[in-house]
């Protein structure tokens, strides 16, 4: 019987997965009640593609019998991160920390330069433009342009993206008209509440959502004012590194959460406001991130306890006076990460039952993935799409006009998933903030 | 593996359905089980016919062919414990029939068994046999290994519900055994050979299992003991009032002790034992049985009695059963489960021997399981890597197996032999029991072919060995 054995000393790389996570992988006892939970499991139907099965690997790659390159990167690379095996994991096995080990790991493994390194186009954007807002501004402002004067119109009609890519092509539809610059709330300034101050909360404004989504920060803000939060921007917040450490870019994601604890800190806000589940989630793992940084843990810690999601919020403080009515059937997909790792489940559905007029109906499977991962739709589109379409199955039988998120990467994916079903005329893919905003007559 | 083998499996299963990769192979080397052994190939097939064809080149070619569900064994059931292929019999999921008419399902072994579950109960009828693994765990490795899970003491285990079985035979042909009639004496009983056979016969293609009517309510109760030895004559005076439960559940102090440390809900840190029982059928009827049975309970010494009144109190009380496994897991990393059974008659004396080999070993053993079948669940909760423990296990392993068989009992009411308790086997049935099961594999397997390593013990190996 083969008994695990340290990695032989010469591979530093193993070694250093050895003492970050093979005590994780050893509390795995492999009942395999992980493997319904997991969409890439059902959809590629092997061991390797189950959270079960990665676990092992990476413990197989700690110990020196299997290859980095070779044997682990795929497998890794193909999971989703939706992390819904903790929640269905008896034991609390941490595979999110077991699955971000391994990321890095992969990257900084000797044959990693030939092979599998991470593909320019990832490199670019995660370390040249995501943790700047300036750029990621200008590319918003670029995206506004395209959009307006029509090119996006001829591009469409000459098919060129989907030549190229249709991953691409797929996602030039998915987004969202772009509000023009002059109406986005700029970082540093203070929203007072709508009548009574009853909570100071700080915003926290994400790279995407800031750049290609501001319409939505902007009406996130006008939803907290009016129950009553006074809402601060501070300067200098910048991407929250959630993309980088599923990327296994650890230090980078480790230097983005300083730069957010300095900027967040300083202000006295009670509460750091999120609308974004997968960044949420990353900000509320600061404190697992910087735990062993002596100078930064006990701030990290203190500001992944003010981190919420915005449907608590809204939630905790209204009822939000609405004064439209909203006639249709609206339905729910979870944000993984809002529902795995925030675990907030109800109040988004709570919020959407009381708006007047809204029959809400639950899909079957809304805890399923709905396959964006970050930008593994990009990268795996295939699969992805594979998962997806399964999930729009699932949305028809709702018979739902609106279909809503909580967060930027759900809320593309959902559009993507109804322009392949061309239903675009029958069902919309909104964020919750929106479909709220419109109930309050805001827009 | 040998070029021309790898040649002829190419010619019946396409290459995206066929693994030589190490991460594959290494993805199928374990189950839930303690022990992990290298496949050289690893084959998803998606019918009988092709399993016919591989079963054909494995038999030419003497490779070991090991057939695997999802892989939940707790005794090694599915481990490539000599190379060989691993069959991933999980794309089989295509047939779930209900027969209402005549009260069956048939199913292809890949579907997952909570889904029969549900499928039947949407028909008003009901598939009894429940492994703690249902959600996962396919139909087809649930009759391979006979595990059936609380439901056994009212309504049998699985081998009760199946009739009919379509197999594929170690030497490739494809046979039907049983039928769609629920009596059938018809020459040999191969349908119940099989069923338990842990994949050495066989590979089952379809299963036809009987279904019941579905039981209208059932009412759930409590009970604390402070004395080990009441909590066994309560459910003795129990089963001897003639009223039969459909679940009895026992956990020991040691189980109430880690799951009052795991999630604290007030259990009673003080008490020897915890009962939960459970009755089911028609609503006038379980109303009164259930008092019976709570009052049994107080005269045998129950410190404490809870009927639940609501669906959340019936869900409290079974969640503190529930939480036992993860609860021992925080224990410590490796946990060795084992199933040994007795008479119930005999629970009391049983648990007074583990409560004595927990002290002889000084390890971390926890008891809690079935008692209205006499099916316990001692499990010892240990690292592994901690080679000095882990010798002390083994020992403590033989003699839970010792205790059970001298009692009267078996090595296994539900998790089958595999490779952890094929040591022990002639201690149970005697060489010459031994020799009988072995003349059937040898009939039926002539190239010992058919997951070899499992059930029968090696030349010369008298116990189990954990650490070498």
């Amino acid at each position: 019987m083969n008994l695990p054995v340290k990695p032989n000393e010469t591979n530093a790389v193993a070694h250093n997965l050895y003492s970050d996570a093979y005590d994780w992988t050893n509390q795995c006892v492999k009942c395999g009640y992980c493997l319904p939970a997991c969409p890439t499991y059902e959809s590629m139907g092997v061991e390797s593609a189950s959270p079960r099965g990665r676990i092992n690997l990476v413990k197989m790659a700690a110990e020196g019998k299997i290859d980095f390159q070779k044997d682990l990167a795929e497998p890794i690379d193909l999971c989703l991160g939706c992390r819904a095996c903790e929640t269905a994991c008896p034991v609390g096995v941490p595979y999110g920390h077991i699955l971000e080990a391994a990321k890095e790991a992969i990257e900084n493994s000797p044959s990693a330069n030939q092979k599998n390194k991470m593909n320019k186009i990832k490199k670019l954007a995660l370390v040249h433009l995501f943790p700047y807002p300036k750029r990621m501004n200008r590319i918003g402002s670029a995206v506004q342009f395209y959009q307006k004067t029509g090119l996006s119109k001829i591009i469409r009609s000459s098919n060129v993206l989907q030549k190229v890519s249709p991953a691409l092509a797929h996602l030039e539809q998915a987004l969202p008209a772009i509000e023009s610059s002059s109406k986005r709330i700029r970082t540093g300034t203070i929203m007072p509440a709508k009548g009574e101050t009853k909570l100071k909360v700080a915003f926290f404004a994400g790279c995407i959502m800031d750049s290609m989504m501001s319409r939505i920060n902007r009406l996130t803000i006008e939803l907290l004012t009016i129950v009553g939060c006074e809402v601060i921007l501070p300067e200098n917040q910048n991407c929250c590194g959630a993309l980088h450490s599923h990327q296994g870019e650890i230090k980078q994601a480790k230097a983005l959460a300083k730069r957010n604890i300095q900027a967040f800190m300083q202000s006295d806000a009670e509460i750091i406001v999120n609308n974004a589940g997968g960044c949420g989630a990353s900000l509320l793992e600061y404190g697992h991130l910087l735990a062993d940084d002596h100078e930064w843990a006990g701030a990290a810690r203190a500001f992944s306890e003010k981190s919420k999601d915005i449907s608590q919020i809204l939630h905790q403080l209204g009822p939000l006076p609405f004064t439209e009515e909203w006639q249709g059937i609206v339905s729910y997909q979870d944000s993984c990460h809002l529902r795995n790792v925030q675990k907030v489940q109800k109040e988004p559905r709570l919020l959407l039952q009381s708006i007047p007029g809204v029959s809400y109906v639950e899909m079957e499977g809304f805890d399923r993935c709905c396959a964006s991962g970050g930008i593994y739709n990009l990268i795996h589109f295939n699969e992805s799409m594979k998962i997806l379409d399964e999930k729009m199955k699932n949305l028809k039988d709702t018979k739902a006009t609106a279909v809503v998120t909580v967060n930027p990467g759900c809320q593309m994916q959902m559009s993507i998933g109804i322009q392949r079903e061309g239903a675009a005329n029958q069902i919309k893919s909104m964020h919750l903030v929106e479909i709220l905003a419109k109930a309050c007559g805001l827009d | 593996m040998e070029k021309e083998a790898l040649d002829d499996l190419s010619q019946v299963i396409p290459s995206d359905r066929m693994y030589l990769d190490l991460a594959e192979r290494y993805c199928y080397s374990y189950d839930a089980s303690f022990g992990e052994y290298l496949p050289e190939i690893v084959i998803q097939p998606k019918n009988a016919e092709e399993i016919s064809e591989v079963v054909k080149l494995a038999n030419t070619h003497k490779i070991p062919v090991y057939p695997r569900g999802s892989g939940t064994s707790l005794s090694g059931g599915p481990l490539p414990v000599k190379g060989g292929m691993v069959l991933d019999m999980t794309l089989l999921r295509d047939k779930l029939i209900i027969d209402r008419e005549n009260m069956l399902a048939i199913v292809s072994p890949g579907v997952i068994t909570a889904n029969i579950h549900k499928k039947a109960e949407d028909a008003g009828l009901f598939y009894p046999p429940d492994p703690s693994s249902s959600n996962v765990a396919t139909i087809g490795g649930n009759l391979l290994e006979n595990s059936s899970g609380p439901k056994g003491l009212k309504y049998g285990t699985t081998k009760e519900y199946v009739i009919g079985l379509e197999v594929v035979t170690p030497t490739g042909e494809i046979i039907r055994t049983g039928g769609k009639t629920v009596k059938n004496v018809t020459g040999y009983d191969l349908t119940r050979l099989i069923v338990g056979s842990e994949g050495t016969l066989g590979i089952v293609t379809e299963a036809i299992i009987r279904l019941i009517p579905k039981p209208q309510s059932k009412h759930t109760f409590v009970a604390h003991f402070n004395h080990l030895i009441d909590s066994g004559h309560a459910i003795t005076s129990i089963l001897s009032s003639g009223i039969l439960p459909s679940a009895m559940e026992l956990m020991d102090n040691a189980c109430i002790r880690a799951v009052e440390s795991y999630r604290p809900s007030g259990l009673p840190l003080q008490a020897e034992a915890i009962l939960i029982i459970e009755i089911d059928g028609h609503p006038l009827a379980i109303e009164e049985e259930i008092n019976k049975c709570a009052d049994i309970c107080r005269a045998e010494g129950a410190s404490y009695v809870k009927i639940a009144e609501t669906e959340e109190e019936r869900q409290t009380i079974w969640s503190a059963r529930k939480s036992v496994s993860p609860a021992i897991t925080q224990m410590g990393p490796t946990k060795i489960s084992e199933d040994a059974t007795v008479p119930r008659s005999q629970i009391p004396a049983m648990m007074e021997r583990l409560n004595q080999i927990r002290e002889k070993y000084g390890l971390n053993l926890v008891v809690f399981g079935h008692a209205g079948d006499g099916n316990l669940h001692p499990n010892i909760i240990t690292d592994k890597r901690n080679i000095t423990e882990m010798k002390k296990v083994e020992l403590a392993v033989s003699e839970i197996f010792e205790a059970a068989i001298e009692l009267g009992g078996t090595l296994s009411g539900e998790h089958g032999i595999g490779t952890l308790k094929s040591p022990y086997m002639e201690m149970e049935l005697g060489i010459t029991g031994v020799n009988m099961m072995k003349k059937i594999k040898e009939a039926w397997d002539p190239n010992n072919i058919m997951n070899p390593g499992k059930i029968f013990p090696d030349k010369g190996q008298t116990r189990v060995v954990l650490v070498t």
